[in-house]
């Protein structure tokens, strides 16, 4: 028994040692979160370094919440199928969104979704990397 | 007997399975290579769209590296982003990514506060000097964004064009000896020479104190000594591998990146640019950095 109880201890210690996968740790994010999925008008697309960002309304019950985006930045973007043409104001879009951590309309751009069924990134939600 | 003691025992037995699994699961994580050994030969090159629209296929092609031959475009992919720190060795967190700093090393450490990694801090706070467009220099133009390079040889020297801030270097390989007690510069001094047919290897010196050696924000002193040596694998596939020696930051040098693959592109490829632009920085910062960080107006 008291070998089984300092094995028990040893283990919890390692347990403890052992580290969550480093994500690219932003500290704005928590990365563990759970993804928002918004319904929303683009208002800008601002296609520039250090990262692209996508600004949209979220109108609900008569309140619009005016939401900020971020993904990464153009070259990596491009290869994933985005233009600085993919988006314009008055487009109407289905947003996943990561949200920061202090509860902003602030968030990380994982997808896009157009009304005829097209995806920003194409191939999926790899979401926003570096 | 036996089923009883497990019974009572459950929880404990439990604990020491489960610590056990994650130790397994771990080792086997960092053990993995990051690259299989011949990799660079199977795998075929995605095609990449280029700085011009044109999506361009990469090189294949059967013939030999040539001799003493480094020129050409190089796509890193997304492999030099490196959004950790050094990709050998991204500031993670995990204990065989530790370095061993010297006392004067962990006090320069404790000094930068970078906004990635486990030592993040919020955008607004941190005082990355890349981040208001400072040039990156070297180390850090090969450790973090390095994307699309382009390398010129001439009979007297080399010459390494940066897509990530549209920068150059000259690396000497006329066999002058490197500076002694230079001015310092951002991207140092550097002089190359051929190890063997397919290995050039660069020695650099007299990097300005100021810059980062990556994006965690490892230091460095006058003293840093960086080697890249770039090696043709074959017609299509360079590799590039960078070292770190410097005696008062670190107390022995370590491979800040290991075989870092390059696929060749054919000439007619564009390079994009990348630039770090003050507006682009200022404007980034108002929609994203100051919210996120809770120092804006609102």
């Amino acid at each position: 028994m008291k070998i089984l109880m300092a094995l028990a201890l040893a283990a919890t210690a390692l347990l403890a040692w052992v580290p969550l996968s480093a994500h690219h740790g932003d500290a704005i994010y928590d990365v563990t979160a759970k993804n928002v999925t918004l319904k929303g008008t683009v208002t800008e697309w601002v296609w520039a370094n250090p990262h692209c960002v996508l600004r949209f309304d979220v109108t609900d019950s008569g309140q619009t919440a005016h939401w900020v985006a971020e993904t990464t930045a153009p070259p990596s973007l491009i290869q994933r199928g985005w233009t600085k043409q993919s988006l314009k104001p008055g487009d109407q879009v289905t947003i996943t969104v990561l949200p920061v951590k202090n509860g902003r309309t602030v968030g990380r751009l994982i997808e896009v979704l157009f009304p005829d069924g097209q995806k920003l990134p194409h191939g999926g939600d790899q979401g926003s990397g570096q | 007997m036996e089923s009883q003691f497990i019974t009572k025992y459950r929880c404990v037995i439990l604990i020491v399975v489960a610590a056990v699994a994650s130790l397994c699961s771990l080792a086997r994580a960092q053990s993995a290579p990051s690259q299989p050994a011949g990799a660079a030969r199977s795998q075929k090159a995605a095609p990449i769209i280029d700085g011009w629209g044109k999506t361009i296929p990469a090189e294949s092609s059967a013939a030999p590296a040539p001799v003493h031959d480094i020129s050409g475009i190089w796509e890193p992919g997304t492999r030099g982003v490196q959004p950790l720190g050094a990709g050998a060795m991204p500031e993670d967190g995990k204990p065989d990514h530790q370095l061993s700093y010297t006392p004067a090393g962990l006090a320069k450490l404790k000094g930068t506060m970078p906004s990635n990694g486990v030592r993040t801090v919020l955008p607004a706070d941190s005082n990355d000097p890349a981040w208001h467009c400072d040039p990156q220099g070297l180390p850090r133009e090969d450790l973090f964004e390095l994307r699309t390079t382009q390398i010129f040889q001439a009979a007297d020297k080399i010459l390494l064009l940066y897509e990530y801030g549209k920068v150059w270097r000259v690396i000497w390989s006329d066999g002058r000896e490197l500076p002694k007690d230079p001015e310092p510069r951002w991207f140092g001094y550097s002089v190359g020479k051929w190890e063997d047919e397919y290995t050039f290897v660069v020695q650099s010196t007299g990097m300005d104190e100021r810059t980062w050696i990556d994006r965690a924000g490892r230091p460095h002193s006058d003293a840093l000594r960086v080697e890249e040596r770039f090696h043709r694998v074959d017609h299509d596939h360079l590799e590039l591998t960078v070292t770190i020696d410097d005696p008062k930051m670190y107390t022995k040098p370590w491979v800040a990146l290991d075989k870092l693959r390059f696929n060749l592109e054919p000439s007619n490829f564009d390079v994009r640019e990348m630039m770090c632009s003050p507006s682009e920085l200022a404007e980034y910062d108002k929609l994203m950095g100051q919210p996120a960080s809770g120092k804006d107006s609102q």
